[in-house]
């Protein structure tokens, strides 16, 4: 990412405020490829989509994680803690009586390492302020229309937890392997936008 | 009084836009500017609940996301001397 060659003002200011940094010795750009490169490659929605699959085709993984998230993801290879700070996860399950969506609406709380970069309507005020009031309309926007009987729960991340919805298996799918399901799974089906 | 960024059921920000296939940055300078902030709290030029507080004082809904970001990180180099 060292070649940059966007004439915008901020980008100007950004290359400008680098240089500054890097002068004083509190910056390299090494670093920030560094930095980058784990942001990029290892935060990615598949972690969630693996944890999905392995939820769905294995009870026992399924009742840990529901339990105690943070201790379950190592099944997987997976943590928390690749970020600033360590974050406790929760993982809300769908069922039939219950939809949960994710939001944050004091900033941008998301779990990063599960569901990859986020996207830039999560951090909307839009969507921040309208969730938590009026879901079923958030929802709808996003093309999912749940039944009247269907209870909507909104569950709003901080600095020290986050959330990740574990939505319900398609109908359907008994003959899957778990590769073949987590391919099913999608970014906002972890977020609560979207069924699966 | 409630910070600006507090927008938990605020009615006006109109409706919800989701890009498809969005891209993880939007431009070049936006991942700098992550990696950046990243860069700094790791070396301890201020920490991450010192980044939060500082978008949130300084923060526009008129501004984009890494504008805010941009303009949070500034804010705290200049507060501590260091630009």
């Amino acid at each position: 990412m060292s070649d940059d060659h966007d004439d915008s003002p901020i980008a100007a200011r950004v290359r400008e405020l680098e240089a500054v940094l890097e002068e004083k010795g509190l910056l390299d750009p090494r670093e920030l490829d560094q930095v980058l490169e784990a942001f990029t490659h290892r935060a990615s929605p598949a972690n969630g989509f693996r944890v999905v699959a392995r939820a769905w085709t294995d009870e026992g993984f399924r009742t840990r994680l529901l339990e105690n998230a943070n201790e379950a993801l190592p099944e997987l290879g997976l943590s928390m803690g690749g970020g600033l700070q360590v974050q406790r996860l929760h993982v809300v399950e769908n069922t039939e009586d219950v939809h949960n969506v994710l939001v944050c609406t004091l900033c941008s709380c998301y779990p990063l390492s599960l569901l990859g970069p986020s996207p830039t309507w999560y951090k909307s005020p839009a969507y921040r302020a309208k969730v938590v009031s009026h879901p079923r309309e958030v929802l709808e926007q996003f093309g999912l229309t749940l039944p009247e009987t269907t209870r909507i729960e909104v569950w709003d991340a901080n600095a020290e937890s986050r959330y990740m919805v574990l939505p319900r298996r398609p109908e359907g799918t008994g003959d899957l392997t778990e590769a073949e399901l987590a391919a099913l799974v999608t970014r906002n089906g972890l977020i609560g936008t979207a069924a699966v | 009084m409630p910070r600006i960024n507090d927008v938990g059921g605020v009615d006006g920000f109109g409706p919800v836009v989701e890009e498809l296939d969005e891209p993880p940055f939007h431009a070049d300078w936006e991942a700098h500017v992550m990696a950046m902030n990243r860069a700094l709290i790791r070396r301890g030029v201020y920490n991450l609940d010192e980044f939060r507080d500082a978008v949130e004082r300084t923060m526009s809904h008129e501004s984009s996301y890494y504008e805010n970001w941009f303009r949070a990180i500034q804010a705290l180099l200049e507060e501590r001397g260091v630009v």
